[in-house]
């Protein structure tokens, strides 16, 4: 099973040869040998097998299920009727949603399973898994590295194969860095393309939702499965949703972007080693390649770090220990309440996002901070939209480094923050992004290139990347996952 | 010289948009629900909810904003408006700050005859926060977030008011034109519509404003009057005292009868207001607009004035109609029934107010007026039974006990004049008969009538009307009478 694709698995189950019942059963037994990753923080594994049987009476009534049995772990920052969502935080700890993600509800539709929630950093909040309640999620081609933030578990569950699917979410690069890290396929949609609803929200205006996938013709199927409008978020878009078989027909693009200023400080070699081989991979393909400029790229975190604490501050305001959640009980007074509850209810690396987000939004300082990252940020639109006038792409480095070491960052989190450099304008931009896998170093991790197109131009994106994955060939498992493979 | 001051008053007047559902999901808006029974993950702010502003709510804030002859944005922004508490889920309020949806309108209302007019300065919209409940002897508070989501437009006027009349003359007028237009029911008592009031004192000639002081939640005119009243005084004390007035927030105490130190502002509170990232801009159309414009309802301020020039009546009798809900309304049912204007205004503030006010009666904007059993009084009960006195089936007297009657069945007037056995008597001879026995019966009044006494006419008028156990035609009955007194028979 782990070397095959969604859709060989979901006609599988539509032609009768297996059930989702065995699918699902089969994903859980991987779950359990693969269980020392650290993916999964919550399962219920007699509700993911009855919805499997569900899926399997929906199919003998003759429905035609794009995702017919496939098993999906999702983020734990995605709400999943009768199955916690707590955002690896002590704050939700135990914290069952009333409602589903949209995002969640329209793959179940598709015929897909649930089978659990994936750890990650607190409340999205890390780029490296090790701000979860849970403790960290590792990565399987070298337990001592770490998978990649946020979305740690999501990149860890598809690279160790306990499923071939995953959901994100990504805020600065929460989808795309883990998925390099992992060697899997990560994409973050254009903004506005998939429902926000469901996702508890680090920065509205950022957050976008995608998935992990072992390859990019099942990122395709997922997104079109997942995207379009949705009437319980106001951001998404009305724009058409492109079929499956639109992106894997879409042609190699004619000119590939690289941004100039990308390329200098800081960059390994190593991973510039295998951007060069994605390029040749284009060029192999019939693409030109271009040279572009975004010069304002050096303030992409800073503005990050402003927009995004900023917006947090504020969505975070609603885990008070009123309604539902922690709440610290040797409280004696409202105040103190509050206090209480969300000093010892968060994470460090979440207080100090909610302070450095308070700090800028206040009087004072909001046109100095908050005020002026949106002009700059409207600067990044405009350089991108004259970017993506010179190319029909743009291919990037997707993080700076492969996986590094756990505790390699220490204590101090502005190094951490830079492992976001190359990721963060896309959010920014709102542009559609994706890691695909492009080989390894010499010591044997894993390295991805982004690919970034126009919004909304996700069929470009998809040909760029399909050809990329059709020259460097789809990544394979890790030693240790194959390994472990009963 | 003593200095003379003045006031300057500005009103904030927050008022609940009329929709069925909350101005963010599709919740129910209700009252008297059990607590916490009209809640959904949206009002209740629950993880990865999102708001999702519906139509209606703006299409009513529009109204408002067309009404007072505002600019409408057509393209503004809701934001973000932070602070804690435990009745508002989110931490945020979803308001508007920088681009609100109306600015720059004007009310104009009268004070003891006087046409005055106000600015406003802008009509934003946001959402109802939830209530809080606290025992004084728990060591909690009960939050019920039924409210949390309804829709509000905040109507903020300049501070162009000068005393605590003008502000009641504005608040009332402002309450009129919002319950004419359909989206307010007006009830002030239960919050539907509040009133805050910025009040700061100046001596006349100083250009410059003094320190203002914001009393809060004034939900009643007597309460906003008396408020601002004590407030003006106060603060005038206050400086005449060689005191300071402190920016602060007082409320009203009705027991004692004085505005009380609420909190005191050390500068103003940091709202770290933001654009709300969950919604997108509100784009008004021009064509949503126009149908804004082109349906609204009739103006309290159109109102008196039709009633006055097409309906010939007195400004004090079209002020009246305009100033009781549901008056006008009722008097065009009645008056496009063809009964007479006047007529129609003595039915309205005669038996139907006293009704009100005794709480017989009562009125349900969009049903009309219920009386206690339950019964609806229509426009054509009324014109049927001003119809009943006018062709003198009854005399007016009967015609109030019919109306009382009418508060208690749902029987027509016709119906119950026949088994109340209220018909006039209009026959000479019947007329004459019980005449003949109140003349036999008081000859010493007769014979001193006839000496010169005339005022006793009307005394014998009213024996002979008692004596027909009030049905006798009044007309006739004077007539008779006189006849027979002065004819000598």
């Amino acid at each position: 099973m782990a070397e095959q694709t969604l859709f060989e698995v979901a006609e599988a189950v539509r032609s009768g040869l297996r059930t989702a019942e065995s699918v699902v059963g089969e994903a859980l037994a991987r779950m359990e040998v693969t269980a020392s990753f650290g993916a999964f923080v919550h399962v219920d594994r007699e509700r993911a097998l009855a919805d499997a049987r569900a899926v399997d009476a929906r199919v003998a009534a003759g429905e035609l299920l794009p995702l017919a049995g496939v098993p999906v772990a999702v983020k734990d920052n995605l709400c999943t009727e009768g199955l916690e969502t707590s955002c690896a935080s002590k704050m939700l700890g135990g914290f069952i949603a009333t409602y589903e993600a949209t995002a969640v509800s329209r793959l179940r539709a598709a015929g897909a399973v649930v089978i659990g929630k994936t750890n990650m950093d607190e409340f999205a909040m890390g780029s490296s898994g090790e701000t979860s309640v849970f403790g960290r999620a590792l990565n399987p081609w070298d337990t001592e590295r770490v998978p990649g933030g946020s979305s740690s578990g999501s990149a860890v569950a598809v690279s160790s194969r306990a499923v071939l699917a995953s959901l994100g979410s990504d805020t600065g690069g929460s989808i795309r860095q883990p998925a390099s890290f992992c060697g899997v396929v990560g994409f973050k949609p254009t903004y506005g393309r998939i429902s926000r609803r469901g996702l508890v929200a680090f920065a509205s205006s950022l957050d976008q939702i995608g998935p992990f996938t072992t390859d990019v013709a099942d990122a395709a199927l997922l997104f079109s499965v997942m995207a379009g409008q949705d009437g319980g978020d106001m951001t998404t878009s009305d724009a058409p949703v492109p079929t499956v078989d639109e992106l894997l027909q879409a042609p190699a693009p004619l000119r590939v972007g690289v941004p100039k200023e990308y390329l200098a400080e800081g960059l390994d070699p190593e991973v510039r080693g295998r951007l060069d081989a994605a390029l040749d991979a284009l060029k192999a393909e019939g693409a030109e390649i271009v040279e572009v400029s975004l010069p304002h790229s050096k303030y992409a975190v800073a503005t990050y770090y402003i927009l995004a604490s900023a917006e947090a501050s504020s969505n975070l305001a609603r885990f008070d220990g009123v309604r539902y959640g922690h709440r610290d009980t040797n409280a004696t007074s409202l105040i103190d309440t509050y206090r209480r509850t969300r000093t010892f209810g968060f994470g460090a690396e979440v207080r100090r996002r909610i302070m450095l987000g308070t700090f800028v939004l206040s009087a004072g300082y909001y046109d100095a901070y908050y005020q002026r990252a949106q002009k700059v940020r409207s600067v990044f639109v405009r350089e991108f939209e004259a970017a993506f006038r010179q190319c029909d792409v743009l291919l990037t480095p997707t993080a700076p480094t492969a996986a590094f070491k756990f505790g390699e960052h220490g204590d101090d989190p502005l190094t951490m923050y830079l492992a976001d450099i190359y990721t963060i304008p896309a959010n920014l931009a709102g542009l559609p992004a994706m890691s695909v896998p492009a080989g390894l170093t010499a010591g044997g991790l894993p390295v991805g290139v982004q690919v970034l197109a126009a919004p909304f131009a996700e069929k470009t994106l998809f040909g760029a990347a399909l050809a990329i994955e059709r020259r460097l060939g789809k990544m394979a498992a890790p030693p240790a996952a194959s390994g472990e493979k009963s | 010289m003593k200095t003379q001051y003045e006031a300057v008053i500005g009103l904030e007047v927050h008022a609940q948009l009329g929709t069925r559902t909350k101005i963010f999901s599709r919740a129910a808006v209700t009252f008297d629900e059990p607590a916490n029974s009209v809640v959904n993950e949206v009002c209740a702010g629950y993880p990865g909810s999102l708001p999702v502003l519906q139509r209606d709510a703006v299409t009513l804030a529009l109204r408002a904003g067309v009404a007072l002859g505002c600019n409408i944005r057509r393209k503004s922004q809701f934001a973000r408006k932070n602070y804690f508490y435990p009745d508002l889920p989110k931490g945020y309020q979803i308001s508007q700050f920088d681009a609100p949806l109306c600015e720059g309108g004007e009310l104009v209302f009268e004070v003891a005859g006087e046409t005055k007019r106000c600015g406003i300065t802008r009509i934003h919209m946001e959402e109802d926060t939830g209530q809080s409940s606290h025992a004084s002897d728990a060591p909690f508070s009960l939050i019920d977030l039924n409210r949390a989501g309804t829709g509000l437009i905040e109507i903020v006027s300049e501070p162009e008011l000068r005393t605590a009349e003008e502000a009641s003359a504005y608040f009332k007028e402002l309450r009129a034109i919002l319950v004419a237009i359909g989206i307010n029911d007006g009830v002030l008592a239960n919050g539907s519509m509040r009133c805050d009031a910025n009040v700061s004192v100046r001596p006349v000639g100083r250009e410059a404003f003094g320190t203002k002081v914001e009393v809060k939640n004034l939900n009643s005119f007597k309460f906003l009057r008396e408020a601002i009243g004590f407030e003006i005084e106060r603060q005038i004390a206050e400086i005449e005292a060689g005191g300071t007035i402190y920016q602060e927030t007082r409320l009203w105490d009705d027991a004692k009868k004085q505005t009380i130190m609420m909190r005191r502002k050390e500068g103003s509170a940091d709202y770290r207001y933001f654009p709300e990232p969950d919604l997108p801009h509100l784009v008004v159309s021009e064509a949503w607009l126009a149908e804004v414009a082109a349906t609204l309802p009739e103006l309290p301020s159109q109102t008196r004035a039709r009633l006055q020039e097409v309906c010939g009546l007195s400004a004090y009798d079209a002020g009246v109609l305009v100033a009781t809900d549901g008056f006008a309304a009722f008097f065009d049912g009645v008056a496009a029934l063809g009964t007479a204007p006047k007529a129609v205004t003595n039915w309205l503030s005669g038996s139907i107010l006293a009704a009100i006010n005794a709480r017989a009666l009562s009125y349900r904007g969009g049903i009309g007026f219920v009386t206690a059993a339950g019964h609806r009084i229509l426009p054509a009960a009324i014109a049927e039974l001003q119809k009943l006195v006018e062709d003198n089936t009854i005399s007016s007297t009967a015609s109030r006990t019919v109306f009382e009657k009418m508060l208690t069945t749902d029987a027509a007037p016709a119906a119950i004049v026949e088994s109340e056995g209220l018909r006039q008597v209009s026959d000479t001879g019947a007329i004459d008969g019980i005449i003949d026995e109140v003349l036999a019966a008081n000859p010493s009044e007769v014979e001193r009538y006839r000496a010169g006494q005339v005022q006793l006419f009307g005394f014998l008028v009213g024996l002979a009307m008692k004596a027909s156990k009030g049905k006798g035609d009044p007309k006739l009955v004077n007539a008779r009478l006189r006849a027979k007194l002065d004819g000598g028979a």
